[in-house]
This record gives structure tokens, C-alpha cells and sequence, in this order.
């Protein structure tokens, strides 16, 4: 049976007068991997930021694992929801180990247990434990800080990833790869769902087995990759679309 | 002139290493009940704009009050000794504890917070295992600040009996003993720049196990 693990129920919210978000219900099945394709100001930073309750509905309800948010624990929720950020946010005065171990800690787990499993990540993520372990954050690149937050957020194994932008402030070829990385990590972990925000149609059309294409606060088209591109349903995503193709074109044209 | 004042540490060592403990216990436990009071003020600050905003003026205001008249005001109050003249030296280190610690809590990134609150931190974890640790280097600021007014004001808490190397000062004026005036102002000073080399030094060590500064 398919189970939904995320549900917006007539989701609003406002920033004082500032309505983000209008109206949202949509719903998310267990190990999809969803894409959020968005201008800034779109809403989706702020229905990313909802799911993990750092922002509060106005009104509306959103289910997360069959908890509804409004009577969840949400100090309890978070540390089963993974979390990585645009601006990565490992702790600098942490090491690496301790940095990944933060959510473990914080669940009681013993420290054989921690480092067990923080060499396990760093492995996953396809950094040396014995090199990396022991360094602070800034004694990394970004693209091996940005691996370093997708392997703390991964560190409790939880069922929901959240990604905001993750990849946006890295360069072409290190975003290329991580990105490659990523969908292989989905593939890998089975029945994990991934909630990954972007504003690169790319990067959405090519990580998501569905897209939700947003604009202004509501839900312009939410498809697969496939039926996006081909069959944009609203001028909006005919525009976004259209932008590739003319990508493409100036790539011919240089040809 | 240094003939009298290597007799008097001939003859009275036991007695300024007294005056030494005296004051060095009173400035250290003014300090600590400061911070006890400023931390919880500053941690508040931090986190309402409003309330931040009347502990900075409070502080501010706090700042031009004389300290020597804050000793006398409280004299009809609370009397001589140790005490008043522990709530003034209280009352003298807050202000730069508390606008460094509203300081250092607001530098803290705010992504750090956040994240912090999504990877499941309660708001006394997050305290503890983020905030605190980054907010660390300006608290350390506001300390040194602090410990070095206190200790300098602390000689003149001995016109309202509560001992320290304020004595010593006092005694040389009254009997015209200029040694004894050098002696005290020189170790007064000695104190104060030992605090604030040691903090200097803290602060430092701190920042660089941070490993933000590459």
C-alpha cells in the first residue's frame, strides 16, 4: 500500500499583511523524490520550512508522518526529519564527527554508536573518515561541506529529507556531481521520500520523479519531468520551459 | 623613596598579601554575582528587541553614575563593609556584561539557530551546544571589561570598610606615607592589567579552537 507522508490540507500562510502562500493541499507518497521549482518569493522555501515546522501555518493543516503538526512534538518530529541548507550551516566550532553526531547525541545514542555511524555517512557521502573526522568545517571546500550536511542530515536515518537549495552557492562541476550523488543516495536508500527545493529547472527536471512548479504562493503545475516539459499547464511553466529551449538554442547557435 | 617601599615589603608582607586576597575576593565575587544577574538579562535581550533596547539605556545610565557616589548614596541604606560595597561594584560591572552579552548572542548567525532547531534542539540544547559556544568570544569581552572596572574600582571600597588594597591607598594619604599610596595604586594597576592580559589571551585561544579565522 502507498503511504502519504506529507499532506498540506488548504495550507496559507502570512508574513503580517505579506500572503506567501494562498491556498496549498497537495500530497507526497513515501519515497518520492519531489523537486520545488520556484522564483524566489514562490513560497517554496517558506512550504519547505512548514514541513519541519520552522514556520507555522496561518491556517490549514499539514500531516507529516501521520502526525499533524499542530499536536506534534515538533523538538521530537525534527530529529526524524533530515535538513540541508543553501548556506550548508555546519557548526564551526564542531568537528566533522561531531557535526554529523549532533541529532544522535541528542537521541541518547552511545558514542561507540556515533562514530560507528559517522564513519558509515562520511563513507556514504564519499569522504575518507580517517582524513576528514577529526578537521573543522572551514577546513573544507564547499562542495565537502555541502557532503558533510547532506551526512548529518542523513546521521538518524530518517524516512523525510528536506533540501533547500542545497547545491545553489557550489560551482558548475561540484553541483553536477552532487547532484548525480544525490539521486544515486535516493536510489539506494529505498522508502526514504526527498522534499528538494530549487530554482534550477535542471536540477529539478532531472533529480525529481515529480516536479511541483510554484509561483506565487500556488502550486502551478506538480507532474512528472516528462509531462512538464511536454505538456506545461499554465503559461507560466510555458515560460519557464521555454527558457531552457532557449538555452538550447544559444548552444546551437555557438556550435 | 624605593628604599621605604622595600622595607615595607620587609616588614609587612603578610599584611598587603591580606590586602592583595581582600580585594582580589572581592572583585571576583562582585563579578560572579554581576554575571549571575547579567546572563539571564542578556540572554532575554537577545531575543526581544524591546527588552534589549531598555538594558542597553539601563546600562548606558547605569555607566554615568560616579562610582564613588553610588558608595556613598548607599551608605544610609545598607551601612559600611563588605556588602554595599559589593552591590556597588555589582551595579558598576553589569552595564558592559549585559551589552556584551546581547552583543554576542545576536552576532550569532542566524542559520546556525536554525539549523540547530531542525536537526532537534530544544532551546536549552541549542543554548548550550550552539549559541553559547558562538556567542563565547564577546561574553569573554564583556567579562574582561567588566573584571578590570571592578577591580579598579574595588580601592575604593575601602572608605566604606571593606578592606582590599584601597587600605593601603587611604592609610598613605592620611599618614602622608607616599609609599604606601604607590604601593597600592601600582598593585591596583598590576591587577587589572594582569585580568585583561589573561582574558586577552582566553579570548584569543577561544577564537582560534573555532577555527574561524582561517
Amino acid at each position: 500500500m502507498i503511504k502519504e507522508i506529507i499532506k498540506f490540507n488548504h495550507v496559507n500562510k502570512k508574513f503580517g499583511k505579506n500572503e506567501v502562500i494562498k491556498d496549498l493541499s497537495f500530497s507526497i507518497n513515501e519515497g518520492e523524490f519531489i523537486t520545488v521549482l520556484g522564483s524566489s518569493g514562490s513560497g517554496k522555501t517558506t512550504t519547505l520550512k512548514m514541513i519541519n515546522g520552522l514556520e507555522k501555518p496561518t491556517s490549514g493543516q499539514i500531516i507529516v508522518n501521520d502526525c499533524d503538526l499542530k499536536e506534534a512534538n515538533l523538538v521530537t518530529l525534527r530529529r526524524h526529519i533530515g535538513y540541508v541548507v543553501q548556506s550548508i550551516g555546519l557548526f564551526p566550532h564542531m568537528t566533522i564527527s561531531q557535526n554529523i553526531g549532533v541529532t544522535p547525541k541528542l537521541l541518547g545514542w552511545d558514542q561507540g554508536k556515533i562514530d560507528l555511524k559517522v564513519k558509515d555517512l562520511l563513507e556514504l557521502v564519499g569522504l575518507d573518515s580517517k582524513e576528514y573526522a577529526s578537521r573543522y568545517p572551514t577546513q573544507l571546500s564547499g562542495g565537502q561541506q555541502q557532503r558533510i550536511g547532506v551526512a548529518r542530515a542523513l546521521a538518524t536515518n530518517p524516512p523525510l529529507m528536506l533540501f533547500d537549495e542545497p547545491f545553489s552557492a557550489l560551482d558548475a562541476i561540484t553541483r553536477q556531481n552532487l547532484q548525480r550523488e544525490v539521486k544515486e543516495l535516493h536510489h539506494k536508500l529505498s522508502k526514504k521520500t526527498f522534499f528538494f527545493v530549487t530554482h534550477d529547472i535542471n536540477e529539478a527536471l532531472y533529480l525529481g520523479d515529480r516536479v511541483m512548479v510554484m509561483n506565487h504562493g500556488q502550486i502551478e503545475q506538480f507532474d512528472t519531468p516528462n509531462k512538464v516539459a511536454n505538456q506545461p499547464a499554465t503559461n507560466y511553466v510555458k515560460r519557464l520551459i521555454g527558457t531552457v529551449r532557449e538555452n538550447q538554442a544559444l548552444w546551437e547557435d555557438i556550435k | 623613596m624605593i628604599a621605604q617601599i622595600i622595607n615595607y615589603f620587609q616588614t609587612s608582607s603578610n599584611e598587603y598579601l591580606v590586602a592583595v586576597g581582600q580585594h582580589l575576593y572581592i572583585s571576583f565575587l562582585a563579578l560572579f554575582s554581576a554575571l549571575i544577574i547579567a546572563f539571564p538579562l542578556g540572554y532575554v535581550g537577545s531575543k526581544s528587541k524591546i527588552f534589549s533596547g531598555f538594558c542597553q539605556t539601563f546600562a548606558q545610565v547605569l555607566r554615568i553614575i560616579p562610582s564613588l557616589a553610588l558608595l556613598f548614596i548607599l551608605i544610609p541604606y545598607i551601612g559600611t563593609g563588605i556588602f554595599p560595597a559589593l552591590i556597588a561594584l555589582v551595579v558598576l560591572a553589569l552595564p558592559p556584561l549585559v551589552v556584551n552579552i546581547i552583543l554576542g548572542f545576536n552576532e550569532v548567525p542566524k542559520v546556525y539557530t536554525e539549523v540547530g532547531i531542525a536537526l532537534g534542539m530544544n532551546s536549552f540544547q541549542l543554548l548550550r551546544q550552539v549559541s553559547l559556544p558562538l556567542a563565547l568570544p564577546h561574553i569573554l569581552n564583556g567579562i574582561k571589561l567588566a573584571l578590570v572596572e571592578v577591580i579598579a574600582s574595588a580601592s575604593l571600597a575601602a572608605y566604606i570598610g571593606a578592606g582590599g588594597l584601597g587600605n593601603l591607598i587611604m592609610l598613605g594619604l592620611g599618614l602622608y606615607k607616599m609609599q604606601y599610596v604607590v604601593i597600592g595604586g601600582v598593585s591596583v594597576a598590576l591587577l587589572s592589567l594582569i585580568s585583561m592580559l589573561t582574558f586577552d589571551w582566553i579570548i584569543k585561544r577561544v577564537k582560534n579552537s573555532d577555527q574561524r579565522n582561517y
